[in-house]
């Protein structure tokens, strides 16, 4: 198996790398559509702004890989800005069209006095539904989040977790062999480290 | 529930760790790269590393120790000092940091800190603010370079000023209570955090989990940062937690 994380210049590939390599798995960054061809897993990583991530996902004809790959039945994971990018469509710098795997669009969170934006820090995590790459991860583990933006699905199903700041919004999304954190596992310690190993460990059936 | 977070502060010379006084008379505490592996497995919930040197302050240094860090701690990573220019940051965050402090550059031109937020969001800019009361007048008044540089603007319009042109976090430190473990200043913590509109991390004079516990129940802020408490004697943070769990302070669940 080869673990590809896809390099949009959007910001800190580096940790991501460096997770799935202490894991011990084979990994490297996908710079070029050739790479698509021989690895098992993507994850899209990304900090930064849906508009700009999707200016690369453009300038580098990422987008029909991806799709490709996904309806293969390959494990995908997006990370933060990756899984925004999962969505349909996202708000954030004037309306721009995502990857369209998981239904739904990406907005705004809302901002209250006692809930500044962006949401930074430690948060728990609500599993709704059981999945192979929550495995071993206890029910309430807090991920560090860092985001000004979140997914709204158009239907149920897809929320697999959920995070409560000001209001509940979801924070793991789950379409067959697609699923999105709006966490940083790379940054949430051993916690985070176990979702990234499980991932690795999943054939993308549900 | 958001989390309180506890956060140590990793001051360093020529890559070295050290720990000063009142912004002075530093000493050397260490490898910041062996300090940073502790940290990580005593379930601190983010590090900040500055780099302090006066005469000859590069980023270089920094780029070496974030490769170093970011392959053995997988926790959020800020790192500042001598920060100049959107290139400076860009290479930062290229290589493992989170998060760039900015202290001295946004004095000079602020527009440091909107360049790097329009390019990696406002989440990624820490504007860090150190400060010394007037005793005469009863005003903080505001120091760059290290503590060296008075600067001619009051602590409000600085705070508002860098959040208007995208901060994502404010970091207030006091040089009077640096290094000299007698407690926060809580009452510039309270108006910075009046002032603020972001989360607020605090920094200057910990000496004890007490103090900590003080500004937690007294002040909003999200986020206390420390130096010497963590640097000298048997203290470190998951202590500094199971001391301040009793107080109904949430933490983060592992």
């Amino acid at each position: 198996m080869l673990v590809g994380i896809l390099d949009l210049e959007m910001g800190n590939l580096r940790s991501v790398f460096n997770a799935f390599y202490t894991l011990g798995y084979e990994v490297e960054i996908i710079k070029d559509i050739a790479q698509f061809d021989h690895i098992s897993h993507l994850v899209i990583p990304g900090v930064g702004s849906y508009h700009k991530a999707v200016y690369h996902l453009d300038g580098k004809n990422f987008r029909s890989p991806i799709r490709k790959f996904a309806e293969r039945g390959k494990p995908l994971l997006g990370i933060c800005l990756g899984m925004h990018l999962l969505s349909e469509y996202g708000e954030e710098g004037g309306r721009n069209q995502g990857l369209g795997l998981i239904g739904g669009y990406v907005t705004k969170l809302a901002s209250t006095p006692n809930f500044p934006i962006p949401h930074v820090g430690w948060n728990t995590i609500k599993f709704r539904e059981h999945h192979p790459v929550f495995e071993g991860v206890k029910y309430g583990i807090d991920c560090y989040f860092v985001h000004s933006y979140h997914f709204v699905c158009d239907n149920q199903k897809y929320i697999y977790g959920t995070t409560d700041y000001g209001k509940e919004f979801v924070s793991i999304i789950v379409g067959k062999n697609v699923i999105g954190f709006q966490f940083h596992p790379e940054k949430s310690q051993s916690n985070g480290l176990k979702l990234l190993e499980n991932f690795c460990n999943w054939d993308g059936v549900c | 529930m958001l989390k309180k977070r506890i956060i140590p502060v990793q001051l360093l010379i020529n890559n070295r760790l050290v720990k000063t006084i009142k912004f002075g008379n530093y000493r050397d505490v260490g490898n910041p790269v062996t300090s940073s592996k502790i940290y990580s497995a005593s379930d601190a919930d983010e590090l900040i590393f500055l780099n302090i040197n006066r005469d000859y302050r590069t980023v270089e240094q920094l780029l070496t120790l974030i490769e170093k860090v970011s392959e053995v701690c997988f926790m959020p990573l800020s790192l500042g000092g001598g920060i100049k220019t959107l290139k400076d940051a860009e290479q930062l965050l290229k290589n493992g940091a989170d998060k760039i402090v900015v202290n001295s550059a946004s004095y000079r031109d602020r527009t440091i800190i909107s360049q790097i937020a329009d390019r990696f969001g406002t989440q990624a800019v820490i504007v860090s603010i150190d400060t010394k009361l007037n005793e005469s007048t009863k005003e903080y008044q505001l120091y760059s370079n290290c503590g060296r540089q008075l600067e001619d603007i009051s602590l409000e319009q600085h705070v508002k000023e860098s959040i208007e042109k995208g901060a994502g976090e404010i970091f207030i430190n006091s040089i009077d209570r640096d290094g000299t473990m007698t407690g926060y200043d809580i009452d510039l913590i309270k108006k910075v955090f009046e002032y603020s509109s972001v989360p607020v991390i605090a920094c200057g004079g910990a000496g004890n989990f007490g103090h900590m516990k003080d500004v937690f129940l007294q002040t909003g802020v999200s986020a206390l940062a420390c130096g010497s408490l963590f640097n000298f004697g048997d203290n470190n943070p998951i202590r500094a937690k199971a001391f301040l769990s009793n107080y109904g302070l949430p933490f983060k669940v592992i």
